[in-house]
């Protein structure tokens, strides 16, 4: 006998039943990402799959192959024109897309099924690129199920939808034990492999590096967390969490910049390192595509992979492109006073020629001072407040919804005609007063307060607290922080956002909601997402080394992981087999009764043959032992009646338990 | 090759023919991947590398997933395999070149419906079945007879892709069963040796061509005479007349008769032929072969052990 090749699959045509459960599950594994490819290629999926279900419903042939080799074609052509290259994420997603639909249409045989599913659960894959939610990864098992029982659809048998889900899942449910070891004991790898191509973290948002007061007439605030943080101790009070971010120096007139200096390294003050009254915390960043890390003022540490800058911002290396965590130290309030360096010229820097009004406004008040009592260092303080009594005194008002100010003077515009605005208007009026009067400033944008959620204690920095405040330079104190907003409204600084603003100003949902039992539960919803974020998708090298050694392992390296990992992939994969082999078949009670009887009458050398029904063996067993004719006869009426018949109920059950355990055998001689 | 074929026996564990009941015990059921399954592992792996590039932590958490599933999968292909129990069950005789029927009987003495289960002989057609829970069922597996004498199946194989199609798992049993294969019944025979029997003096006319008895399904071998063409107008199956003659002629056919000329094989086709002939007009015939002979008589008793007679002449 010649060795035979193993045969391959034969060719199978794809049934009805097959080609409907591929088509249903193609838009539950299109759907997620469907937001995040070109609009064409959603339209083409929506329409091509209508035709498949129509196809399907009218018994109709597959589209000719030239068709689908031209529609193919012009596929192609659309990606390379939408992206300009097939590399990269984006347009490696509108591509399977692409092939998913066009193999939907095209296919026949079984094998066109597998490469269907097999496209599917790539995709699915993909999306996970885009975002990681709960919401998602929900939408994702589920979108398992329904691929994986297509998958089985194409093994040939006839299960019902409602048995081909159960299946799908149950199977499912068993992978889960191994997913959750992998997960906890695969050496992770701090990604990348190689270079992420350009696109890979297109449309992150959060702080800009431009401040343009007074070209937007509506502030939208976003409800979208910025970061989260976790102290160690109490969370100090709300009005020094001012969490600095990009410090602004040049302004044109219009709009505040970072400028174009290279971030210089502050040098370490050892005397900083042995203060004791810092806070130690930890911040959960969420992406924002920029190089700065946001910290209490002052920082006094910077995390790995990061430095602190000669004015005080904490910038990582990287632009941080995922969620990222670091654990900071701050000393809230004030720094001392360290080598006083005079301010660099920069910070005074403004175009000649505009805001007329306010240069004179300053001069004034420089000369009135100049001539007074407290001349010098003194009367730098004095004008700082004298603004924020201005502030106070005259009629401002804080609000989301200031008039648009038009062009060269607006700070002019600001300080003397609308007088209505929220933080940037105030810091970036203040900061260029201070520089006409000759004191160095700077605005300094960022976050601040936050929210406590309740449930897990960490406090939620929201995109709608972001702010904008100024610094100013005082010759013996340095850099002092200045919030004008506090002056024009104290309570955005104590109380949040929402409480500055007048009756009637439009909020986002949740920063304004009044409803208790909404808020409650949206921290809950949000500590899961936290949690989530945290243990699941924060689930780095570091995290990693660190449950594991919590969890009791001494050295958690690559080699005692992947012990580890293969032990209890094995000790599942035995209980897998167990499972496999071992399955009892559940008796009924009536079988398990009627067990009973064979095993007894067995001992009598009555052994129930595999083939004899209950009436025949009643009557051979009769026939040996005449004695036992009336209860054998009862007990097989009775058992034929709960197995085959109508009997049902516990009465009759009990009757032929009672009957089988009263049967009385003699022993045979 | 021999040494393969060695191999393979020692690996499967095939020893020849087997009593009934086999239970395919977890120890004769083999697993592997299929193509399929290589090349789910294949994305599996391509998708891990995406995870760790992009720092996906729920791109992980999905491939695990899928890893963890492609492992159970093992087990449910395993299983839907595993205990069956394979009986023998009948083998109608056939004439050689027609297709023999090999009927097996599976029970699934579990709790759990079996499925898309596949079965076929070495050389034979595959065909596809389903069994339910605690039940019996008889699958008829064809395979061609091309000569006449004992038909062994040989090795069968069950296999199953259930339920992902990623894994294959089968195992070889050899079911101790033959079927008998008639010799080929000659196209174009010579007219029936009537005259040959010599001392009944029948003639054709009397031989019970008259008298139509009823109807008889109808063999491959009948002759397209006497196929009953009125019933296949009315769509019936087809049938075949029977006759019998009040005044049955004897007709001896016998093995010495025979050309010299004519080899083994076509001298038993004839002989085929010619007792078909006799046994459809309802003749009372003998047959003489070397060393066995059966007295005229026109039973079916006497049509079937005329017939293997011829099958096993010389085997």
């Amino acid at each position: 006998m010649a060795a035979k090749h193993k045969k391959s699959p034969p060719a199978h045509p794809l049934t009805r039943s097959q080609q409907a459960w591929l088509i249903a599950s193609a838009p539950l594994t299109v759907a997620p990402g469907i937001a995040y490819v070109p609009g064409w290629l959603a339209a083409s999926v929506g329409i091509a799959l209508l035709w498949r279900a129509v196809l399907w419903w009218r018994h109709a042939a597959a589209p000719p192959r030239w068709l689908l080799n031209a529609l193919a074609l012009a596929g192609c052509v659309g990606v390379f024109l939408s992206f300009r290259h097939f590399f990269g994420k984006d347009p490696g997603v509108a591509l399977l897309i692409l092939f998913l639909w066009l193999k939907l249409l095209e296919m026949r045989q079984a094998r066109d099924g597998l490469v269907v599913v097999f496209l599917s659960y790539f995709l699915l894959f993909t999306h996970f690129m885009e975002a990681q939610g709960l919401g998602l990864a929900g939408f994702t098992v589920l979108a398992l199920v329904v691929v994986t029982a297509a998958l089985s659809s194409l093994a040939q048998t006839r299960q019902s939808v409602a048995a081909r889900l159960r299946l799908s899942a149950l199977m499912l449910a068993q992978a889960a034990p191994f997913m959750l070891i992998l997960f906890l004991l695969f050496p992770r790898v701090q990604g990348p492999l190689w270079g992420m191509p350009r696109d890979a973290y297109s449309g992150m948002s959060g702080l800009s590096d431009v401040m343009e007061p007074g070209s937007i007439s509506n502030l939208s605030l976003s409800g979208a967390v910025a970061f989260r943080v976790r102290f160690e101790g109490d969370i100090p009070p709300r009005h020094s969490l001012y969490w600095r971010g990009p410090v602004l120096r040049q302004f044109d007139g219009r709009a505040w910049r970072a400028g174009f200096q290279r971030p210089i390294r502050r040098p370490q003050d050892p005397q900083e390192m042995t203060l004791t009254d810092s806070v130690r915390y930890t911040v959960t960043l969420e992406p924002h595509n920029r190089h700065w890390l946001f910290a209490l003022e002052m920082p006094l540490t910077a995390p790995a992979d990061a430095i602190i800058s000669n004015d005080y911002q904490v910038l990582s290396k990287q632009p941080i492109r995922s969620r990222i965590r670091y654990d900071m130290q701050s000393r809230l309030n004030a720094l001392p006073q360290t080598g006083a360096a005079p301010a660099p010229r920069t910070d005074l820097a403004l175009r000649p020629g505009n805001n007329p009004r306010t240069r004179a406004l300053l001069e004034n008040w420089r000369r009135e001072l100049n001539t007074g009592a407290d001349a010098g260092a003194n009367a730098d303080e004095a004008i700082v407040h004298r603004m924020l009594d201005y502030f106070r005194r005259e009629s401002f008002f804080y609000t989301l919804t200031p008039p648009l100010l038009d062009g060269r003077h607006s700070v002019d515009q600001f300080l003397f005609e609308t007088r209505r605005g929220f933080c940037e208007h105030y810091a970036s009026a203040f900061v260029f007063a201070m520089r006409t009067a000759g004191i160095p400033a700077r605005v300094v944008t960022g976050y601040q307060g936050g929210e406590r959620n309740p449930v897990d204690g960490y406090l939620i920095v929201r995109q709608s607290d972001a702010h904008a405040w100024a610094e100013v330079w005082l010759a013996e104190r340095g850099w002092v922080r200045v919030d004008p907003t506090a002056a024009v409204a104290p309570s955005r600084i104590e109380a949040g956002i929402a409480s500055a603003l007048a009756e009637g100003e439009p909020l986002p949902f949740m920063i304004g909601a009044d409803l208790d039992w909404l808020r409650a539960m949206y921290f809950r919803w949000d500590a899961v997402t936290n949690g989530w974020n945290q243990w699941v998708l924060g689930y780095d090298t570091l995290r990693q080394r660190e449950t594991l050694s919590r969890l009791g392992m001494r050295q958690p390296n690559w080699k005692s992981m992947t012990t580890a990992m293969a032990v209890l992939c094995g000790l599942l994969l035995l209980g897998l087999t167990f499972w496999a082999l071992h399955k009892r078949a559940r008796l009924t009670p009536v079988l398990r009764a009627w067990n009973r009887l064979s095993r007894r009458l067995k001992r009598a050398g009555l052994a129930r043959q595999d083939w004899e029904g209950p009436a025949d063996y009643a009557i051979r067993v009769t026939q040996a032992r005449p004695e036992l004719a009336r209860p054998m006869a009862d007990i097989a009426s009775l058992y034929i009646g709960l197995r085959y018949g109508k009997l049902d109920g516990q009465k009759p059950l009990d009757e032929l338990r009672r009957l089988i355990a009263g049967l009385k055998i003699a022993r045979q001689r | 090759m021999q040494a393969v074929s060695a191999f393979k026996r020692w690996l499967f564990r095939l020893h020849g023919p087997e009593a009934a009941p086999i239970v395919l015990g977890q120890r004769r059921v083999y697993v592997l991947p299929t193509r399929a399954g290589l090349a789910y592992a294949v994305s599996l792996g391509v998708m891990l590398i995406g995870a760790i590039n992009y720092n996906l932590s729920l791109g992980y958490a999905l491939v695990f997933l899928l890893a963890g599933l492609g492992l159970v999968t093992i087990f449910h292909t395993f299983r839907n395999l595993a205990r069956i129990e394979i009986s023998p069950g009948r083998v109608e005789p056939v004439f050689a070149g027609e297709t023999a029927h090999f009927d097996i009987q599976l029970r699934n003495p579990g709790k759990q419906a079996r499925h898309a289960l596949r079965l076929h002989f070495v050389d034979g057609e595959t065909v596809s079945t389903d069994l339910p829970p605690d039940a019996v069922t008889l699958v008829p597996l064809p395979l061609p007879a091309r000569e006449r004498g004992w038909l062994r199946p040989g090795r069968l194989t069950l296999e199953t892709r259930y339920p992902l199609c990623l894994i294959r798992a089968w195992s070889y049993v050899e079911p101790d069963m033959r079927g008998l294969v008639y010799p080929r019944p000659e196209t174009a025979p010579p007219p029936l040796p009537l005259s040959a029997s010599g001392d009944s003096g029948g003639s054709r006319s009397g031989a019970g061509n008259e008298d139509f008895s009823g109807l008889r399904a109808h063999r491959p071998a009948d002759s397209p005479h006497h196929v009953a063409w009125k019933a296949v107008a009315r769509e019936q199956p087809l049938l075949v007349k029977q006759f019998t003659g009040a005044n049955t002629a004897q007709v001896w056919l016998d093995w010495d008769a025979l050309p010299a000329a004519l080899g083994v094989e076509a001298g038993l086709s004839r002989l085929t032929r010619w007792l078909l002939d006799a046994h459809a007009e309802g003749l009372a015939y003998g047959l003489k072969l070397p060393g066995k002979t059966l007295p005229p008589d026109h039973s079916p008793r006497q049509f079937e052990d005329c017939l293997e007679a011829l099958a096993l002449h010389g085997r």
